[in-house]
């Protein structure tokens, strides 16, 4: 599935990064708490659609962290000013749904995209 | 341009700020950048930076300020974290995963649910905690290169 | 759909509420930022977290939540538990992450709210 398609099935809008509509998303995982953001990561997000509703500018700075593949604010929050500039630094690309977290979750689940791990205490400790 | 052993040990410091989270993370970002321009294993600096993360959020949260020391050998690296703050009373309590002091009003910005110590301790190979009440915490860790 | 059903076919553990799971399930809600939830859940729904601190009975007890499913294996506080006893609010928990887990309860026919 590609960001394009994502875009499409959530009517979401590209805040960031519409040059990488095109980009491949094979895994996802839902989380507001960044700890849990970092503890899904640690067993290997590369590449991963991150959907959340954390508005903070730290989450930017996760993505870049753990190398994901793309943020997806869920709720119809809207990015700040400075967590765009942020993102378009990093070059991370931000999309934003108004769907709430537990639509998009089953929608994308539902098109064939994988969770990050399978199953808690799963991968690497 | 050729890497040598000569290149090693080096390092770098950082000042954390806290309560100030409108640049928290920048520091882990800019660990992260350091690591990858010397190339290390993908696995080994996101393992660093994950680390380098929870630990920075933990001085902006909870200490008035900090410095992060980023060492970088060959075969390993190390982050050591000093701050000035509230210390933590129970250092074995803090490290249980949930166990928060968090407000909540960190909490309803996503940070403080009791994970940070220990996705630190899972994703590194060595880490230490030390604390004084009233003074200040000292949090150092350890990512093998090679393991 | 019922509170038990869930139970069964996603082979949830109950922690609490054990005599509340005839409960009628009105739909879905995952999050974990409380005023979000506050915000947007709708009563009977069953609320997927990774919060484990007492406030999230008091959340799910305000807005009547039919129950707490905690995602990724995360354990409760025992206080958090105590409460949900008292508030009579089932605590289940699931070993699936919050993706996987709510994506599976919509593929089982789960709604929530569908947008803000």
């Amino acid at each position: 599935m590609t960001l394009g398609d994502i875009q499409k099935l959530l009517d979401a809008e590209v805040i960031a990064g519409s040059e990488n509509l095109g980009r491949e998303i094979s895994h996802a995982f839902a989380a507001d708490l960044l700890s849990d953001v970092l503890a899904i990561a640690r067993r290997g997000a590369d590449g991963a659609l991150l959907i959340t509703g954390n508005m903070t500018p730290q989450v930017i700075y996760t993505a870049d962290v753990v190398d994901l593949g793309a943020i997806l604010f869920v709720r119809g929050k809207r990015p700040t000013e400075p967590m765009i500039e942020l993102a378009n630094q990093i070059q991370i690309p931000l999309l934003m749904t108004s769907y709430i977290m537990f639509e998009t979750c089953g929608r994308l689940y539902h098109q064939g995209l994988k969770g990050c791990v399978e199953k808690a205490g799963d991968g690497a400790d | 341009m050729e890497q040598t052993e000569e290149r090693y040990p080096f390092h770098n410091t950082f000042r954390i700020e806290g309560g100030n989270f409108t640049h928290a993370g920048s520091v882990s970002s800019q660990v992260k950048r350091i690591l990858k321009e010397e190339r290390f294993p993908n696995s080994v600096i996101r393992r660093v930076s994950i680390a380098t993360f929870e630990a920075e959020m933990n001085v902006i949260c909870y200490a008035h300020w900090g410095i992060l020391t980023l060492l970088v050998f060959s075969d390993f690296i190390k982050v050591a974290i000093d701050d000035e703050g509230p210390g933590i009373h129970d250092v074995d309590q803090a490290m249980t995963e949930g166990f928060s002091t968090a407000s909540d009003k960190i909490r309803e910005l996503g940070f403080g649910a009791g994970m940070g110590l220990s996705n630190i301790k899972k994703v590194t190979d060595e880490m230490v905690l030390t604390s004084v009440v009233n003074q200040g915490t000292h949090l150092e860790f350890m990512v093998k290169v090679f393991s | 759909m019922k509170v038990e059903d869930l139970v069964k076919f996603f082979g949830l553990e109950v922690k609490a509420g054990d005599g509340q799971l005839h409960q009628e399930v009105t739909g879905g809600y995952v999050g974990d930022l409380l005023s979000d939830v506050i915000a947007h859940s709708l009563r009977g729904n069953v609320w997927v977290t990774i919060q484990t601190h007492p406030n999230i009975v008091a959340v799910a007890s305000m807005k009547e939540l039919a129950a707490i499913i905690l995602a990724g294996g995360r354990e409760p506080d025992p206080e958090t538990l105590k409460k949900a006893e008292e508030e009579g609010i089932p605590v289940l928990i699931s070993l699936l992450p919050a993706f996987e887990l709510v994506g599976r309860l919509y593929q089982a026919g789960v709604a929530g709210i569908v947008s803000c």
